[in-house]
């Protein structure tokens, strides 16, 4: 009997408003996402938990193969370092490192991490303005390249490098005008002003430090590709200026990262999948201008990038449940759902895409996305166009993988597991859930404080 | 509850009040509310009818059909 009944649909009005501008924008998600790599989103739900991160081994490896092949078939030398802090799992660390990447850090933490993980020390490149003596040290005596963020940490180096009778391999990171805003003047040394050609004047000065590199990261989200080659061509000018200078050739230049992936902005007008470059507007800027620059074709530099954001964010999905539908004061839609900012703060800049698990008909509400928190600001989206749910039902959120794992938050509830899913389409769990026993582990409560009565 | 009686409903889920002027839609489900509201029947008779052919608890029928009576009258289409 009960097989004949319809599919259940909540009633919705909606009024029509012809030729006004409806800041829920048009409905965007025409088809639900009910797998992940031939993995069904609610038998994953169903044995790992609601929320629960979701990676694809299969599209980091696509993304990272195809990123190589955009660089490689425009300029010869060309060098990734998985930049750590983007998404630091050793799961997906070690994809990219069996993909041949190394690894690019900006903490004695991550460096550990790397190094645990089994990169060998040349290959790590250590960046960050928070470097300790002792953190200058360990790479000293590891050999790997140090980038220079500020003059402390340079004549730092140089009394340690002296100290150790050892000769670091070093890089400056240099900040410029790239036509871009806003300019990130707080790290590194500046172009314009030419303290970049005095740190570099310093260091060949002392005698005690190998200048090998070349470093910059201009911005992150960058939606303008020639940025990167005013940025290649500012570097390529310091590399041969050290070269006429001080006869020596600069290996590498490191052009950090910043790539936007296909979110979509808060504010932006269009789609992200829409506004945001192709990898290959990136390369071509940079490659032409590295070749371009007047370098000896023996003496051309390696190009290093440390590109996080635009090669693991669409490897990764949030599975979630709906908790409750509310109605709020002035008639909008509202759906509360089981993850929220603190696992997903990237809700913060992104109108995120997001997605039924299930199948849905064609009539479409105006929603507001919240997420579980006791909080005001945990909002998932501010303002969605989304077909009716009901509680219990899933919805995925896409383009996740990074930025949101290493900076999700145990607040007010714990974080949950991470899986991924391999080449064959079998799941892993490669992060447990957090338990109450994981977040009291370094609490610590004096003896007067153990005992109270009511 | 009662629609009000120039409110025009067609086939396709298409609502016009010629009062306002306002225009909506509503989804198959909706349109067989209004219907329902239209030939006078109960609140109670309406959650049989869904409970009748959907299938859904009368918890979630319940609470769905407060909310959408609540639109109704926000959008001043029930008396």
């Amino acid at each position: 009997m009960d097989i004949e009944k319809k599919t259940y649909e909540r009633p919705i009005i909606k009024p029509l408003n012809s030729g006004l501008m409806n800041k829920f924008g048009t409905r965007t998600e025409y088809a639900p996402k009910t797998h992940i790599d031939g993995v069904k989103v609610k038998d994953l739900i169903a044995e790992y938990g609601s929320p629960l991160f979701v990676m694809s081994e299969r599209q980091i490896r696509e993304n990272m193969q195809s990123a190589q092949r955009i660089f490689e078939t425009r300029y010869p030398k060309v060098q990734f370092a998985w930049s750590y802090k983007t998404n630091y799992i050793n799961a997906v660390c070690n994809v990219f490192h069996q993909e041949g990447s190394w690894g690019e850090v900006v903490s004695m933490f991550e460096y550990n991490k790397a190094l645990k993980n089994g990169v060998p020390a040349d290959k790590i490149l250590f960046n960050g303005p928070d470097k300790t003596d002792d953190d200058l040290r360990t790479a000293v005596k590891n050999d790997s390249p140090i980038h220079i963020d500020h003059l402390d940490e340079l004549y730092r180096l140089i009394e340690i490098a002296d100290d150790m009778h050892k000769k670091p391999r070093v890089a400056i990171r240099v900040n410029m005008d790239t036509g871009i805003y806003p300019m990130w003047d707080r790290f590194g040394f500046n172009y314009e002003n030419g303290e970049a050609w005095d740190a570099i004047n310093k260091i060949m000065a002392s005698g005690k430090l190998n200048l090998i590199g070349l470093h910059c990261h201009i911005g992150t989200y960058m939606l303008t590709p020639s940025a990167y080659g005013v940025a290649a061509t500012k570097l390529s000018v310091l590399a041969l200026n050290i070269k006429k200078r001080y006869d020596k050739i600069i290996t590498y230049i490191d052009m950090g990262g910043g790539f936007a992936s296909k979110n979509t902005l808060k504010g932006s007008y269009q789609l992200g999948t829409d506004a945001v470059p192709d990898i290959e507007e990136y390369a071509e800027q940079i490659s032409s201008a590295l070749l371009n620059a007047g370098f000896d074709t023996d003496e051309l530099p390696y190009l290093y990038l440390e590109t996080g954001r635009a090669l693991v964010d669409s490897a990764g999905y949030l599975l979630g449940s709906v908790i409750s539908n509310k109605r709020l004061s002035d008639g909008r839609r509202s759906t509360i759902l089981d993850f929220g900012v603190n696992i997903l703060f990237t809700a913060f800049w992104y109108d995120h895409k997001v997605s039924p698990a299930q199948e849905f008909s064609q009539y479409t509400e105006d929603t507001v996305l919240y997420g579980p928190l006791c909080m005001n600001i945990d909002v998932v989206r501010e303002n969605v166009t989304l077909p009716p749910l009901n509680a219990g039902d899933h919805v995925v959120v896409h383009y996740v993988g990074a930025y949101n794992i290493t900076q999700s938050m145990q607040f007010i509830s714990l974080r949950p597991a991470v899986v991924m899913i391999d080449m064959k389409g079998v799941p892993h769990k490669i992060k447990s859930s957090e338990t109450l026993e994981d977040v009291e582990r370094n609490e610590l409560l004096p003896s007067h404080l153990s005992t109270f009565e009511l | 509850m009662k629609i009000r009686k120039n409110i025009a409903v067609s086939d396709s889920g298409f609502i016009f009040n010629p009062l306002t002027g306002d225009s909506f839609s509503v989804n198959p489900i909706g349109q067989s509310i209004i219907n329902s509201f239209q030939e006078r029947k109960s609140d109670k008779e309406i959650l049989d009818d869904i409970l009748q052919e959907y299938r859904i608890d009368k918890n979630t029928v319940e609470k769905d059909l407060n909310d959408f009576i609540r639109m109704l009258e926000n959008y001043k289409l029930i008396d």
